[in-house]
């Protein structure tokens, strides 16, 4: 057993903190408030190499194993949500996806330029009128010669307009026993003629962020474009899931932990009975309370993240610490906003804008409900993760590193 | 050309000093490669992406010291070189620019000397010119831009009533202001080769110098005074009255 962060990881930890501190935390609020991305985060992180930190060099990204993604995650959404579900939906639910199940082609052909942040990407699963039942998807995808035509609407999207390639999933069966087993995955990239794309205003937190919907319309794809195997598309999005939510749970470890630098500061500076108010045992007691989510939210995804870098089968293991960071992280943040009384019911404090964004983190990759369903269903012997055709590939420094 | 830039660990800027058996102390402040050093390594990689060559990083100090040097090869130094040794903590600055001058000649072929404008915790702002004197070179000091170099530098120099702009033969040292631009982040594969550094150590005797002996010692070493404030609410009947008040208190503390 090894606790020790290596000195890499500590100094890319230390490289995305103070890229943060510098070029986003001091204009975040005002981006948060206009409800527009800040033009200049996805290009930074992209030059930066924070967008491929995971991503093997020969495939265009910066050769780090698994614990610095989550590590990179904790930092970026202890300054924003917004910049973590950037991670989220690019390198976690699409990046690694085609690092998972592409073929060499697709690899050289999508995973290179999105590693190396030319092409942002983006993961569309749910619809209109399927969020948790991802089984209930109407979207199809309609084979005809090499090709596939792509009919459906994608709702819910993180960076939807923002992005150059989508992973979508889609229908190609109705002729199966097992609804599951009807769906099959594809790379669509987002300029192809019949692609609509647009945001979605008025949502209650990642203001700062983009989140919208891509609608399809007889695209045409060739048949290239597919990952994995046709009827393989359930098993992919969720071992896509298996990568999203370890970023959601990195993340919203950061978010707990914002809130509790937050109100250490706030309560060693405000005066309340003559005395600061951390000397109060009610105000301790909510800062002991967010330094135990907080390590602990810390010790799971670290767990999970050691777990991907051994090749061991992480299902289970990344749900929980999902489950537990991301409801942790919106009681950390409420009860941040009450050690700051009324400044922290306004926007002129941080507190309101963690706890906005750290709800939406507790409905989408798996909201808590089906996290429990699933950690139940494994308590109780009901669920069991199969072997997948393709596993997420252990990391091998000498591969990862290696220019080809 | 071939870059030897100096950089050294010092406490964080947001550190509180107090001085403690006549010792300074910051407390557990994490130590950090000295922000001004930062600009000189900035300024010292983008020379040679403009000009080629390569960057040598140096430090003096404890093994500790070899965190500022990680940070310079991050950034993206081609090497590093740690100047350790137990008689270097009696140095002055004078002896400590000797050591730094040895250290330019063994590197060998080097064109410049780079140097942040001053260190955060000594704040004596003098290296750069007295390793200029040891080696016989041309020192530019407060340099905020390079417009030329070659077998001559041209440079622009920062100062309070505006910019100044110096040519000089090569080679030659400068020290480096903020003006110079923001220094990059160490790159992630910086990082990746800085773990994996091995940065030789140098003694003063692979130097081939005797230990210098400090002219100037420190005597006595003392905090800021702390500062006392008390608060003070002026009341009164009108606006007016409250104004007349706080001039004449003003005028009595001698502020105005
Ligand atoms: C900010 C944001 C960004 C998003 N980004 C993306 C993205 O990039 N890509 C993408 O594909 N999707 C994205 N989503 C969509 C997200 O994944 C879905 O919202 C989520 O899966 C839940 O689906 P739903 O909203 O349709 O809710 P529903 O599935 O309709 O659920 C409604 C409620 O019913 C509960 N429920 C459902 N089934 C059960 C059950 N069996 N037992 C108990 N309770 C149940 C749920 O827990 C929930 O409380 C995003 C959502 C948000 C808010
Ligand atoms: C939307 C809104 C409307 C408002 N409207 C009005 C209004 O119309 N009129 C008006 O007068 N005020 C109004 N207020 C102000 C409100 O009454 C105060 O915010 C409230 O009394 C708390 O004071 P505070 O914000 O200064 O927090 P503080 O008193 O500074 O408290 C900060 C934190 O310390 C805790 N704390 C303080 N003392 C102790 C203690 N002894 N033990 C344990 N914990 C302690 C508090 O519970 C809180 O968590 C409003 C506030 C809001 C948000």
């Amino acid at each position: 057993m090894d606790f020790q962060l290596s000195e890499e990881h500590l100094a890319v930890q230390k490289m995305v903190r103070d890229y943060t501190h510098k070029e986003v935390i001091p204009t975040i609020k005002e981006w948060d408030r206009k409800q527009e991305m800040d033009p200049n985060i996805l290009p930074r992180m992209a030059e930066l190499g924070i967008l491929g930190i995971n991503i093997p060099v020969r495939y265009g990204g910066q050769g780090f194993d698994y614990i610095s993604l989550g590590l990179v995650c904790e930092e970026l959404e202890a300054a924003d949500s917004t910049l973590r579900v950037v991670m989220s939906v690019h390198t976690g639910l699409n990046s690694m996806a085609l690092l998972q199940w592409g073929t060499e082609e697709q690899k050289q052909k999508f995973l290179v330029p999105q590693a190396r942040g030319e092409k942002y990407a983006c993961f569309g699963l749910t619809e209109p009128g399927a969020g948790s039942d991802v089984a209930a998807m109407k979207g199809t995808a309609k084979r005809d010669g090499d090709e596939y035509v792509l009919n459906g609407e994608k709702m819910w999207i993180s960076l939807a307009s923002k992005a150059h390639h989508a992973l979508v999933v889609l229908r190609t069966s109705d002729d199966v026993e097992d609804p599951h087993d009807g769906l099959s995955a594809f790379i669509l990239e987002l300029d192809r003629k019949g692609v609509k794309t647009g945001d979605i205003h008025g949502k209650m937190g990642v203001r700062a962020g983009s989140t919208g919907w891509i609608s399809m319309t007889d695209v045409r794809v060739p048949a290239e474009n597919r990952l994995g195997e046709e009827g393989e598309g359930f098993k992919i999005a969720m071992s896509c899931l298996d990568n999203g939510r370890y970023t959601v749970g990195a993340g919203a470890t950061g978010l707990i932990r914002a809130s509790l630098e937050a109100s250490v500061k706030y309560a060693k500076d405000r005066n309340a009975f003559g005395r600061e108010i951390g000397r109060f045992q009610l105000i301790q007691q909510k800062i002991a309370y967010m330094v135990q989510s907080y390590e602990a939210a810390r010790l799971l995804y670290l767990r999970a993240g050691w777990m991907k870098n051994q090749g061991q089968r992480n299902t289970r293991e990344t749900s929980l610490a999902k489950w537990f960071a991301t409801d942790a992280s919106f009681d950390a943040a409420s009860e941040a906003i009450q050690v700051h009384g009324a400044y922290g019911y306004s926007d002129e404090y941080d507190p309101e804008r963690y706890l906005r964004n750290s709800k939406g983190a507790v409905i989408y990759e798996g909201t808590s409900e089906i996290h429990q369903l699933m950690q139940a269903g494994y308590a109780l012997g009901y669920r069991d993760d199969g072997e997948l055709r393709c596993e997420l590939p252990a990391y091998d420094p000498d591969f990862w590193q290696a220019e080809a | 050309m071939k870059i030897a830039v100096f950089v050294k660990l010092v406490p964080d800027s947001a550190a509180t000093f107090t001085v403690d058996n006549g010792q300074p102390n910051w407390g557990d402040a994490p130590l950090v490669i000295n922000p001004w050093d930062e600009y000189a390594v900035e300024a010292a990689l983008a020379l040679t992406e403009e000009h080629g060559g390569e960057v040598v990083a140096v430090s003096l100090g404890g093994e500790n010291a070899k965190e500022a040097l990680k940070h310079a090869l991050a950034m993206g130094s081609s090497e590093a070189v740690l100047v350790s040794d137990d008689a270097l903590a009696g140095l002055d600055a004078a002896g400590a620019a000797r050591v730094m001058a040895a250290v330019v000649q063994k590197i060998g072929d080097v064109d410049l000397a780079v140097f942040g404008k001053s260190s955060i915790d000594s704040d004596h702002g003098m290296s750069s010119a007295m390793v200029a004197r040891v080696l016989g070179w041309p020192s530019l000091s407060l340099v905020a831009a390079v417009q030329s170099a070659g077998d001559t530098i041209t440079v622009e120099r920062s100062m309070e009533e505006g910019r100044q702009v110096v040519e000089s033969p090569l080679p030659a040292t400068m020290s480096v202001v903020k003006d110079f631009g923001e220094p990059r982040y160490p790159s992630f594969m910086g990082i990746r080769k800085a773990s994996k550094a091995e940065i030789p150590l140098w003694s003063l005797s692979d130097l081939g110098i005797e230990v210098p002996t400090a002219a100037v010692t420190r005597s006595e070493i003392m905090a800021p005074p702390k500062r006392e404030v008390t608060n003070e609410i002026i009341k009164g009947g009108s606006p007016e009255e409250i104004a007349a008040t706080l001039a004449d208190k003003i005028i009595a503390e001698g502020v105005l």
